[in-house]
């Protein structure tokens, strides 16, 4: 059996299935993503197995072709990767004591894209950090709020955001959005 | 109507432009630039609310916020409807509607006006002394008539039409006031190039500068310095100027809350944009240029309509271009009051004479006055007002005594000086310090990074007001004012009376009703404290939050206890400074949008199966699929028959689910939980219960051993954040050398149950890489296959009671595993079933639900789980708890137990209690709770579970269950009603 | 709403943080060596000060880490924030 080979596409429905969105805020469908965890010392050789830089400061993102690792905690990175990568055995062999922990989280969350001159002001209708350049620079990414729902907000460009949003919570991430997002419209 | 007070020019409104509004149903016009409050006074109307205790007639006093008399309602219909406006706030368009509040039938023939002929008999203290006796009456009677009579504006009925949005923000620099002071500050903070936030209250930013035709500043105008200053302000990318925003609160760590309004002043407003929009705003540093504001001199009779503050008549007339009335007489303490008068009488209003209580009125004001022919009466007071509707005269008396002077006046104007604005710095919880000479609390020291500038720190020129401004910035700027006079002077507590002060009323909180002598009454009556006072008597407590009569009461105060001010004290001012509609605060949380509505992978299908849903917790969860016309009854029943005797299918992807990896999972988990880990095979399933630390049960789930490292945690629904929060502070805090890690995967997998004896039937044909037979999977073990071609992790356990499997999937893949079950299990007459039908089958096996049968006061041994505890283990949560003598000395706790009711049909409702003796006096000893009450469709037959105190020992007793509907027998048997050796299990 | 310093993240707001109340109360490593009178003291017992108070704090939506805060319970000021195992400042 191969335990590897993805389903069809058409089988994945994320809870976001069906939303188009705009040119400012629109939803990512699919995509692999990984829950890393790292003593220091595991560090080093994860980095090399997986051609990710790990040693960014807490609350960056390390970019490496379509792949990223946002390092969220002291010890835990959240890995964006393309959807026929698995980083399982790479990992193993790079850490034959079993100093980490790899859990995939590809369906826990899904992702929206929030895009223009006022993501920043949309997502402090709901997000309480301060979000200006010199607070929340390009490449930060955090853990955080979006009123009652928890997201990871990732700063991509000056005026562009990546949201990871739980499964069951991305809808309502989405109204919101959407609601907020009529406040801009004319 | 015309607007007989509105004068050709001057003011700041366009008068190329009429508006029509109304009030109390009657046509006025108005122009671009008015508040309702101006436009009622260029139209002669000063009556305009009722008292809110004594119904007196009640005209509107100053041109702010702090209005305690002229609260409207203003909208179109109900839904736009918002009761206790301050007229001077409310900004007017064309077609505005807005009514007078607390009169009936109308505010000329008012019949609770009743109560101003009884004041005598409703002094201070007369509800809570008068609503005492009999009891009962309270509830039957007072009740009902004081909540009648209570209250000023009436509340919509339907839902608010409006949208609100809510910001937050973030600044180094945040000024509150955009008066001369605060302009300055936010000039200066710019200049360095700080984030500045600077919001003002008023619909045009300039406080003072508004009202200020005479001044120069740098060289200019103060009007045209103004609009420079704006100009420059805009052009900042670093500053944002937010007008018709009240900051109402401030919160630790300077944290602001800014109310801003939007659309109000638009008229037929669109509903689609926000009305208005809620501000928190974090601050580096927070500028106070708040101002101050005027108060009321207390005289007897000093509330009829045509009385108002001297600086309010000013405001209107250089704002507005509006006439107060005809004939003035001015009261005052201050200097500012004369401002008034000339201003007034080179505007044509006649002036009855400035009666000034200070005992020596001189200076450069009362000089211009004389001069240009005012009658001033230094020394003296007003001793009596006139006019019912509106004010027909005044008497005036020299204060030592001798003839006094009657006077014909529409119109008063007082002052008794100024009161800084010390609400916000008082709630950022910075100390106030009495100043004797200004008899004003002044910003002492501050608790928080803020800086109280202008008016707000009792700076009295506008000279001082800039300077503060530009030195708080921070940016070194500088201004030079010219032209600008400072006005002194000032007055608290009650103006010299000799008749009995007994007989006359006072007014200090025009807002609340309470009189100079209703202060003296609570003093008498033994309060000695301001806070005390201020609750007996209510002053300071009605919306206004006193803005008007603090000063005046401490002052009372200090002179019948004879101490002086400070040792009395202010009350603390709270948050909001003036009220903020409900909707800000509710912002986008309404409707659907009130909170997150949780719905798992397979949710779409259920609905448009017409399952009905309930709420657990944010999730929505089938209760159960009905069919035709099936009731929930007809439908559970049919669903549990299915499981029992075929197949049915449940979305149970809202368990919890936590992932526990690492080299010392196994070790980690024994600390947790009170079964034993370690020898768990992988590919086992394990059902575990976890303890808080007192020993009671907080969870339960099965748990998984995926391998050596890795084990697959379920939780209780509800239970899933609270579990994985406890597991992180255990692992980080007192376990922090294990090496192992957590991660929630509860939405990482869709959970399918497959319950009954087909159903290997209907799975089996679907896996990939797994043998699903008793032999190769036995009960409480687990594989990882693919099910419907889509990695899985293949469960085999049962919440039933049948055969059954769990299938964990990635959540995406849900729905299309889900309908491919639903198509191999059709040969089978798969039923979907919902939790309804889940709760009774467990039931039905006795398998509790944690928070059903558990309530915070159990251990496993009361739910007869105490086997399962690791014996040998020398830890885990809970553990020692449970080892206390306490718990070994109690024989009788209360254990799970099963009821059966002598009546077959008879359902025991949840929650009922237990008692031995049905006859027994009340209160009855009660022996336990139902924690669980079915039909089982199964059994033919009601099932309960109950919690009993020791209930194992009375298995096969016969005890009482007292109901709403008369007293159930039922008899004690084991809580597992089903299949007792679980040999269904196994098949 | 309180802003307080996670040592990790730096200062973020109170909303994203749980409490986790007193600080410094130690679980015994070895429970079993403590008797009655004392595991209740551990279970049910807690300081309420008026003034300064160390107390936990998890940056719950933020890092996830649990630390340490000295916090004045009437002034709402915040002196310090520490790491767990970080000796109280
Ligand atoms: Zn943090």
């Amino acid at each position: 059996m191969d335990n590897l080979a993805i389903p069809p596409a058409a089988m994945r429905r994320s809870s976001l299935s069906g939303q188009e969105g705009g040119p400012t805020c629109r939803p990512i469908a699919g995509g692999g993503r990984f829950s890393l965890r790292l003593p220091p010392a595991s560090r080093q050789p994860a980095a090399l197995a997986l051609g990710l830089d790990l040693e960014a400061n807490i609350n960056r993102a390390a970019v490496s072709g379509g792949r990223a690792a946002l390092r969220l905690g002291p010890d835990e990175w959240l890995l964006l990767l393309p959807e026929a990568e698995a980083p399982a055995a790479a990992l193993a062999g790079a850490l034959p004591g079993g100093l980490y922990a790899l859990t995939e989280i590809s369906h826990r969350q899904t992702a929206i894209v929030l895009e223009g001159g006022a993501a920043a002001d949309r997502l402090n209708a709901g997000c309480p950090l301060d979000l200006d350049l010199a607070a929340f620079p390009v490449g930060m990414a955090t853990r955080t709020l979006f009123f009652k729902a928890e997201i990871v907000l990732w700063r991509q460009s000056e005026t562009c955001f990546h949201l990871e949003v739980w499964r069951s919570f991305a809808p309502y991430v989405w109204e919101l959005l959407g609601v907020i997002g009529r406040e801009y419209a004319s | 109507m015309t607007q007989a007070f509105r004068r050709a020019k001057g003011g700041r409104i366009d008068r190329s432009r009429t508006l029509s509004f109304s009030f109390d149903g009657k046509s006025y016009a108005g122009h671009p630039g008015d508040t309702l409050a101006s436009a009622l006074l260029a139209n002669g109307v000063h009556l305009v609310g009722r008292s809110f205790k004594y119904h007196r007639p009640r005209g509107i006093l100053t041109a702010g916020s702090e209005e305690p008399n002229a609260l409207v309602g203003v909208g179109r219909d109900d839904a736009h409807y918002t009761p206790n406006l301050r007229a001077p706030q409310v900004e007017l368009y064309d077609g505005l509607v807005s009514e007078s509040q607390n009169r009936s039938p109308s505010l000329t023939r008012d019949y609770a006006a009743i109560n101003d002929v009884f004041w005598r008999f409703i002094p201070s203290g007369f509800y809570y002394k008068t609503f005492m006796w009999p009891k009962k009456a309270w509830t039957k009677f007072f009740e009902p008539r004081i909540r009648e009579m209570a209250g000023l504006g009436r509340s919509p009925k339907t839902p608010d039409a409006a949208r609100y949005a809510q910001r937050f923000a973030h600044c180094d620099v945040l000024v509150v006031g955009a008066g001369p002071a605060g302009i300055a500050a936010a000039l200066s903070a710019a200049k360095t190039g700080a984030r500045v936030i600077l919001c003002d209250e008023q619909a045009e930013p300039g406080g003072a500068l508004l009202a200020e035709p005479d001044a120069m500043i740098d060289g200019v105008s103060a009007a045209q310095w103004l609009q420079g200053a704006l100009a420059q302000l805009a052009a900042h990318k670093n500053v944002r100027v937010l007008p018709r925003t009240i900051a109402f609160g401030y919160f630790p760590h300077n944290l602001i809350g800014l109310a801003q309004s939007l659309t109000d002043h638009e008229g037929e407003r669109d509903d689609a944009k926000p009305r208005g929009r809620l501000w928190q705003v974090r601050a580096g540093e927070v500028i106070i240029a708040a101002g101050a504001i005027e108060r009321p001199l207390v005289f007897p009779d000093n509330d009829r309509p045509g009385i108002m503050l001297a600086e309010a008549a000013r405001i209107y007339l250089e704002r507005y271009g509006v006439l107060p009335g005809q004939r003035a007489l001015i009261f005052t303490a201050h200097d500012g009051a004369y401002r008034t008068a000339l201003a007034l009488h080179r505007a044509g209003c006649e002036i009855a004479g400035i009666v000034d209580l200070r005992p020596k009125a001189d200076g450069p004001w009362v000089e211009a006055a004389r001069q240009a022919g005012l009658e001033v009466h230094a020394a003296a007071t007003v001793t009596a007002t006139r006019g019912r509707l509106r004010l027909t005269g005044a008497t005036i008396a020299p204060i030592k005594g001798g003839s006094a002077i009657e006077v014909a006046c529409d119109t008063l104007l007082m002052s008794g000086g100024f009161t800084p604005s010390v609400h916000l710095f008082s709630q950022s919880r910075g100390k106030l310090v009495f100043d004797a000479t200004l008899d004003a609390f002044l910003p002492g020291a501050p608790a928080e990074a803020c800086r109280v500038v202008g008016s707000a720190a009792g700076l009295a020129s506008l000279q001082e007001a800039l300077e503060s401004g530009a030195e708080a910035g921070g940016g070194g700027t500088r201004h030079q004012a010219a032209n600008a006079p400072v006005a002194q002077g000032g007055f608290i507590g009650v103006v010299p009376y000799h008749g009995d002060p007994g007989a006359v009323r006072a007014f200090l909180d025009y807002q609340n009703d309470v009189t100079a002598k209703d202060v003296m009454l609570a003093l008498r009556e033994g309060m000695q404290s301001v806070e005390h006072v201020k609750r007996f008597t209510t002053n300071g407590m009605a919306s206004d939050q006193g803005k008007l009569s603090n000063m005046n009461a401490l002052a009372i105060m200090s002179a019948v206890l004879h101490k002086p001010v400070p040792a009395i004290g202010t009350t603390t001012f709270r948050m909001p400074y003036t009220p903020v509609p409900f909707g800000y605060f509710a912002g986008y949380a309404r409707g659907e949008l009130f909170e997150p509505a949780r719905r798992t992978a397979i949710d779409g299908w259920a609905a448009a199966q017409g399952a009905v849903f309930e709420d657990v917790g944010l999730w929505k969860r089938a209760r159960y699929f009905p069919r035709g016309a099936e009731d929930m009854h007809k439908a559970v029943a049919r669903e549990c028959a299915a499981v029992r005797q075929g197949v049915g299918i449940f979305d149970a992807s809202t368990l919890g689910k936590i992932e526990v990896v690492g080299p010392d999972a196994a070790e980690f988990l024994n600390r947790m939980y009170i079964n034993a880990w370690t020898k768990l095979a992988p590919g086992k399933l394990r059902y575990g219960i976890l303890l808080r630390e007192d020993g009671f049960i907080i969870d339960d789930g099965v748990i998984g051993r995926i391998s050596d490292t890795r084990f697959h945690v379920t939780t209780t629904t509800g239970g899933a954040a609270r579990v994985l929060g406890m597991m992180e502070d255990y692992l980080q805090t007192e376990f922090p050398e294990l090496n192992v890690w957590l991660t929630s995967t509860t939405e990482q997998y869709a959970v399918i149950a497959v319950q009954g004896p087909k159903a290997r039937a209907v799975v089996a044909p679907l896996v990939e890489g797994a043998d699903l037979s008793a032999e190769a999977l036995p009960h409480m073990s687990m594989v990882e296959c693919r099910v419907a071609g889509v990695p899985a992790r293949l469960f085999r356990v049962s919440f039933t009671g049948e055969l059954g499997f769990e299938i964990n999937v990635p959540a995406d893949y849900g729905q299309a595993v889900w309908e491919a079950l639903m198509a191999c299990g059709q040969p089978h007459g798969i039923t979907p079933y919902g939790t309804e039908t889940m709760h009774v089958l467990r039931a039905e096996k006795g398998y509790i639900i944690v928070g059903q049968e558990t309530d915070g006061t159990v251990t496993p041994d009361d739910v007869g789980y105490g086997g399962m505890i690791g014996k040998a283990k020398p830890d885990f949560v809970g553990k020692r708890a449970l080892a206390r003598k306490a718990f070994a000395a109690q024989t009788n706790r209360k254990q799970l137990v099963g009821l059966l009711t002598d009546d077959p049909a008879l359902l025991l409702d949840e929650g009922a209690q237990i008692v031995a003796d049905p006859t027994q006096p009340k209160p009855m000893t009660m022996l336990g709770h139902i924690t669980s009450s079915y039909w089982s469709e199964t059994l033919g037959r009601s099932i309960a579970l109950a919690l009993l105190r020791d209930g194992r020992a009375r298995t096969g007793e016969r005890l009482h269950v007292p109901q709403h509907d008369g007293t159930a027998r039922v008899t004690v048997v084991s809580p597992v009603f089903y299949d007792p050796e679980g040999a269904r299990l196994n098949g | 709403m309180l802003l307080i310093p996670c040592p990790y993240c730096g200062p973020r707001p109170e909303i994203e943080f749980a409490y986790g109340g007193e600080a410094h109360v130690v679980r015994a490593a070895d429970p079993r060596q403590v008797d009655d009178a004392g595991w209740t003291e551990f279970l049910y017992f807690r300081n309420n000060p008026r003034g300064d108070h160390a107390e936990r704090w998890r940056h719950a939506f933020g890092c996830g880490r649990f630390f340490n805060v000295k916090r004045n319970t009437y002034t709402d000021q915040i002196e310090a924030s520490y790491r767990i195992g970080e000796t109280r400042p």
